[in-house]
């Protein structure tokens, strides 16, 4: 024991991104709680007195937190099939291979949604092609990752182009950048249990006789 | 004798997005599935890749690279957004078919939208498949009787087989008969050239399969009876 490689109760809440200040316990039994919309419902701690981390179970329950997350997404019709062929995409000859892909689909949209917001703000805005084509885009990759939501509410904004429907664009507008920060938030999520699991499966616990 | 499938053994598949997404994807889908992949984000930078350019609908797919080298130019399929800005996927299959060289490309079409008129268009250019986006690995098997078939028609032709390495020595019996066959995948580089040189295309793609029935639900194709 005390070789490399053992988390104490500071370090793991560094690792959760100090989000609540709290010991190493309480930090991942609140794992993947929802700030957003607090729909999702954190699980009660395992109550035996010790941080998780010593008992081993961390990696297990940080599986088990991701697991539940991508179930709700699903469930909600935030995320479809398509993202768990992304995921059975990545391996070890690929491993960062949905992060990666999910990392260029924010940076892309974002400028897209940025660029739509612009057209529809022009006072003289006239040019629903010119936002047809952008939507095409995004509808396009977020179908691609598997965005369901997102790509949902695509439709009905390019409907609403296609009618030349300026207070309907705007209004599907609204409801786009709402979807996309809901999915980049739990995206996000997803994402930091999975470092979190990542780094809580590579620690040696130390074995303790209590 | 490298049997080890070798990059130049597979399938090379040139994949067309303007999607970098999409890119990443159908390069992720088909590499998992053994390809070997290069992706381009025009239908123009596709034309360049496949040497066919303004001025002539020149003879670019000759390799002249032996077996064993990396056969950079030689594309044996190609799969295509439909929808892209300046070229469309349509247009690319159109010039592709279109051209003496490259007209016996396969041509795979993908797109996002489910148009009936515009899949049997597609077809009737010559497409082998249509492809609704986003494409799925099930998808890619569905490449597979294509490519079986292609290597079959190939084989009548030219009475092209693939065979294993076990049964070398027999094919050297064989070879003495009927010299004009090419396709005795011999251990002989210059043989292996001569089979380069004339049939091109399909080579690669010959060379990675094996007729044999239990083969052909394998996805991957590297590793099965590499030609020496």
């Amino acid at each position: 024991m005390g070789s490399g490689g053992r988390l104490t109760g500071n370090r793991l809440q560094g690792v959760v991104g100090g989000r609540r200040g709290c010991n190493g316990a309480e930090e991942l039994a609140r794992a993947g709680a929802c700030e957003v919309t607090g729909e999702w419902k954190s699980r009660s701690p395992v109550k035996t007195g010790l941080p998780l981390w010593m008992l081993g179970l961390g990696a297990d329950l940080l599986w088990a937190d991701m697991n539940r997350l991508l179930a709700f997404l699903f469930h909600q019709g935030v995320l479809d099939e398509q993202f768990l062929q992304l995921q059975q995409l990545q391996d070890e000859t690929s491993p960062n291979f949905v992060s990666e892909v999910v990392n260029i689909y924010f940076h892309e949209s974002e400028k897209l949604l940025r660029n739509l917001r612009g057209l529809l703000m022009e006072r003289e805005f006239s040019d629903y092609k010119k936002m047809g084509i952008h939507l095409n885009q995004l509808m396009g990759s977020s179908s691609s990752i598997g965005a369901k939501r997102v790509t949902n509410v695509c439709l009905a904004f390019r409907a609403a182009t296609e009618h030349n429907n300026r207070p309907g664009c705007l209004r599907a507008l609204e409801m786009l950048e709402h979807e996309y920060c809901y999915l980049k938030n739990k995206l996000h999520e997803l994402f930091q249990i999975e470092q979190q699991r990542a780094l809580a499966a590579g620690v040696r616990y130390p074995v303790q006789n209590n | 004798m490298g049997m080890a499938a070798t990059e130049s053994q597979q399938f090379h598949v040139l994949a067309v997005d303007d999607s970098l997404i999409d890119r990443k994807l159908i390069e992720r889908l088909l590499r998992t599935s053994s390809y070997q992949v290069t992706t381009v984000d025009s239908g123009t930078k596709a034309l360049e890749f496949l040497g066919l350019r303004e001025n002539h609908d020149g003879t670019p797919n000759t390799p002249s690279v032996s077996p064993n080298n990396h056969q950079e130019v030689e594309v044996n399929m190609v799969i295509t957004d439909y929808c892209m800005p300046g070229m469309t996927g349509y247009d690319l299959l159109k010039k592709i078919k279109e051209s003496s060289s490259l007209r016996n490309i396969p041509v795979v079409i993908m797109s996002s939208e489910n148009v009936p008129s515009r899949i049997s268009r597609c077809l009737e250019e010559g497409a082998e498949e249509f492809f609704l986006k986003p494409v799925r690995l099930s998808d890619l098997n569905r490449l597979k009787p294509h490519i079986m078939k292609r290597s079959k028609l190939k084989d009548e032709d030219q009475k092209q087989q693939v065979i294993p390495e076990k049964i070398e020595n027999l094919l050297e019996v064989q070879k003495q008969h009927q010299p004009q066959e090419e396709a005795q995948p011999q251990p002989p580089l210059e043989q292996q050239q001569q089979n380069n040189n004339n049939s091109n295309k399909r080579k690669s793609m010959e060379q990675s399969l094996s007729p044999e029935p239990t083969d052909r639900t394998r996805p991957r194709y590297s590793g099965i009876a590499t030609v020496v």
